[in-house]
């Protein structure tokens, strides 16, 4: 349910709008639902509509946690 | 080719309006606006000692051996797009489908459904570019037909193509010769062309700088074959994309395939499409990919000779056949854990959930 | 891709794997419900069920709007673009789902309808506005996630002062779907089927936050763990839910913390009750009549509801009797156990919900999982 894509906001545009870019892609979305959104924010994008920011210091210590939850392969070398 | 071109001139009056006219019904009806269409578009673009006979067919010598032939009707919107358009498509298409029985395509024949009111000037283009595209294959378009609709009754131009070519002594490549054991390759990233044109269609709206892969894929075989002449099977995925035509292979062979996620190649910006749309690539039409199957032992060579190719410079081992009953084909994820990679139902739409 | 490809990676996933596997006690069985349409496609996309314990048993929820929409809602939109001079407008996921009788939007546009698929409300918006002559009618859908943008859409209709534009409103509401699993008589009274803990929604929680849950936890004692999509994002919230039943705890903790607060986006939910305002009941597919789980436009924006200017009414559809999705949804059934499952009932037929979308239960498993049963591999 409810694909949305983190991207990441290259150009602010009028009207509430704003170009984003996933890997080489870009596309204009709307950031009417959201605040203080700026050029280098990562957005989560849904049906042409940005629903939120994503918070990058929290994403990486969620991988963290990931990391240290699995203390298993932690002194073992990953394939 | 200037002989031709000053001949016709006198002959019709006064000459197509290349930069203003548009196709009338007339073009289309057999009277002298069609000959001169034919004269001053068709014939001199792909120009032939068959085509300039000005004959209804072409009569072919042909070398000895099994010839192949096929046929493919070329419809899409839009009709340019980064990589090619329709007329390329039309020629690379039909080659491919040729070759993939490893024969070496010899001749085409081209059939045009016209809407009335399409502009000369893309006509043009579109021949130009089919000329180009046989002339860069070596393949003739050798006839062709014409037919003109009403506005409303077409969308633009719909091309259809017929080709044959020969197939070399002793080379036996079929859908139904996959075994267990043998290896499955492809020559490069999937997804390209379906990526490229739906970047064009303005209800999807995203820009990406992905062109077509379309391509003549004849030479690349004529390069396999003769490095491994004990490939057991060659297939082009274009519509319903890779997952499709290994589906297809499955069934016919009556065997099982397992894919690995993490070998196969893709482009990040055809994944990131993907993304955005909720598309899998796995069934994203490709036109100048193949797909080869060969016993194990010949794997490598097989590679060895596709990655030197020019069309084959990302060629990769993605899989293997498996002898599985019910003719699945798994894919190992790169997460970790597998799944089916089924027949695509229906068209693929790009999806919100 | 940013954000994205380093919550699908392999290695990290095998840590995190064996820990469940370390973890979830032998001598018990963890139901864990994922509500949401995003999670089981990961789940199955993925293989992420391969990676797990026979101990821990996936339940897929209803929760994905396709599916739940009953058949008599899409009927409605069907008859609404056999009208003259209506454009129906909506999302590529809905196209394909069949009607009364078997008749799909794809279908009717065959017929000559006039159906357009858009990937945002505001492309219905802008359709409308270019084409001032032609009724446009947005056939809206989805949850939480989806509702803010069919709101500014109809703001935006006002602000221009269209007159061709209107919304046909189907957005419904996670929380009382949940709801309404919890309560379901089979899960209360006769406790077949001991739905252990959730993974909450990710994308409708980055809306609505993860306040709304709390209830379960409280009410039902039921550990929530808001998650995200991406496969990793799933492992990780099935260890979190497995260590919360393991110590008796029943908790709502946030596993999608990067993009999810616990009161969601204000500006959203704000645009959204300006709009919308409760409906009395809904009748979702597979699960029934729910009490207040959607919403309708205000009347306020009376102007701009479909369902007002064509005086639409609902007329319930009569379901296949030997679907058995009610009971899959709350886990109390396999699609195998379907007897419809793969012979008259596949993606290409669906007989029932959950074979509706790739997001369905009966549907993933028939795209992605099938190879398990008939193989027999686990
Ligand atoms: S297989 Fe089809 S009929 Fe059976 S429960 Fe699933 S959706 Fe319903």
């Amino acid at each position: 349910m409810c694909l949305a894509i983190p991207a990441r906001v290259t150009r602010m545009l009028d009207d509430d709008c704003a170009i984003i870019e996933l890997d080489g892609v870009q596309k204009e979305i709307s950031l009417a639902l959201v605040d203080d959104v700026a050029v280098g924010d990562y957005v989560i994008v849904h049906v042409g509509y940005a629903l939120g920011k994503l918070d990058p210091a929290e994403a990486q210590k969620t991988l963290e946690l990931v990391r240290a939850m699995s203390l298993v392969t932690d002194d073992t070398t990953p394939l | 080719m200037s002989a031709p071109q000053a001949r016709t001139k006198r002959k019709f009056g006064r000459p197509l309006n290349f930069k203003r006219g548009v196709i009338e019904l007339s073009h289309g009806s057999g009277g002298r606006a069609m000959a001169q269409l034919i004269d001053e578009l068709f014939t001199r673009s792909l120009s032939n000692p068959w085509l300039e006979q000005g004959n209804d067919q072409a009569c072919l010598e042909l070398p000895a051996g099994r010839v192949a032939m096929t046929t493919d009707s070329y419809v899409i919107s839009p009709l340019f797009f980064p990589g090619g358009d329709i007329g390329s498509l039309a020629v690379h298409g039909t080659i491919n489908d040729i070759a993939m029985s490893g024969a070496r395509p010899l001749h085409l024949s081209a059939g045009f459904i016209l809407e009335a009111g399409f502009p000369l000037r893309d006509l043009r283009r579109i021949v130009d570019s089919m000329a180009a595209a046989a002339r860069a294959a070596e393949v003739a378009v050798v006839t062709g037909d014409t037919k003109v609709v009403e506005r409303g009754k077409a969308d633009g131009v719909f091309i259809n193509t017929s080709g044959i070519g020969v197939v070399p002594e002793g080379l036996q490549l079929s859908g139904n010769l996959a075994r267990p054991g043998d290896r499955i390759l492809i020559n490069g990233t999937i997804g390209d062309h379906g990526v490229a044109v739906m970047s064009k269609r303005a209800e999807l709206d995203f820009e990406v700088s992905v062109e077509s892969d379309s391509a003549a894929l004849h030479d690349l075989v004529r390069v396999m074959v003769s490095a491994v002449p004990q490939m057991r099977c060659l297939r082009d995925p274009t519509r319903g994309g890779v997952a499709t035509t290994l589906n297809e292979i499955a069934r016919q062979s009556g065997v099982g395939m397992t894919l690995e996620e993490a070998a196969i190649p893709i482009k990040p910006e055809v994944a990131a499409v993907c993304e955005l749309l909720g598309l899998d690539p796995l069934y994203v039409a490709n036109e100048g990919k193949l797909i080869a199957i060969c016993p194990p032992q010949y794997a490598q060579a097989l590679l060895t000779a596709m990655t030197r190719h020019p069309l084959g410079r990302r060629s990769a081992v993605i899989g293997e056949v498996a002898a599985d009953q019910p003719h699945f084909v798994r894919m190992h994820t790169a997460f970790g854990g597998s799944r089916v990679v089924d027949w695509l139902s229906g068209e693929q739409l790009p999806r919100i959930c | 891709m940013k954000y994205i490809d380093e919550y699908r990676d392999g290695v990290a996933a095998r840590g995190v794997a064996e820990q469940i596997i370390l973890e979830a006690k032998p001598d018990r069985v963890y139901n864990l419900m994922e509500f949401c349409g995003g999670h089981t496609h990961a789940i199955y996309r993925y293989g992420v069920q391969d990676l797990l314990p026979d101990n821990v048993n996936m339940i897929h929820g209803p929760g994905c709007p396709v599916c739940v929409l009953p058949i008599g809602r899409l009927d409605m939109a069907l008859s609404l673009a056999d009208r003259d001079g209506i454009t129906v407008c909506t999302y590529g996921d809905m196209l394909r789902v069949p009607g009364s009788g078997g008749r799909s939007l794809l279908q009717a546009k065959a017929e000559g309808a006039d159906i357009r698929m858009v990937y945002s409300a505001a492309d219905a918006l802008k359709l409308a506005r270019q084409h001032r002559e032609q009724q446009v009618v947005f056939f809206a859908i989805g949850f939480e996630t989806t509702t803010p943008p069919t709101a500014v859409a109809i703001q935006g209709a006002q602000a221009q002062d269209l007159d061709n534009f209107t919304v046909f409103c189907n957005h419904v509401l996670t929380p009382s779907a949940i709801a309404n699993i919890l309560e379901s008589p089979d899960v209360r009274e006769l406790g077949t089927v001991p739905i252990d803990g959730f993974l909450g929604p990710a994308h409708v929680s980055v809306v609505i936050g993860s306040q709304p849950y709390e209830f379960f936890a409280r009410e039902y004692h039921k550990p929530v763990i808001i998650s995200g999509f991406e496969p990793l994002d799933v492992l990780q919230s099935i260890l979190m839910l497995i260590r919360q039943l393991n110590c008796g705890r029943a908790e709502v903790e946030n596993q999608y913390i990067r993009a999810v607060s616990r009161h969601g986006n204000l500006k959203a939910k704000r645009m959204v009750a300006e709009v919308f305002e409760l409906r009395r009941q809904f009748e979702w597919r597979g699960l029934g009549v729910v009490p207040y789980s959607a919403l309708r436009i205000k009347n306020r924006f009376a102007k701009f509801d479909a369902e007002v200017r064509f005086d639409l009414s609902y007329t319930p559809a009569k379901e296949h009797n030997g679907c058995e999705c009610g009971a899959i949804l709350r886990g109390v059934l396999q699609p195998i156990d379907c007897k419809l499952f793969g012979t008259a009932c596949t993606p290409e037929t669906p007989m029932g919900s959950c074979m509706v979308s790739s997001e369905g239960a009966c549907a993933a498993h028939y795209i992605y999982g099938r190879y398990q049963a008939a193989a027999g591999t686990a």
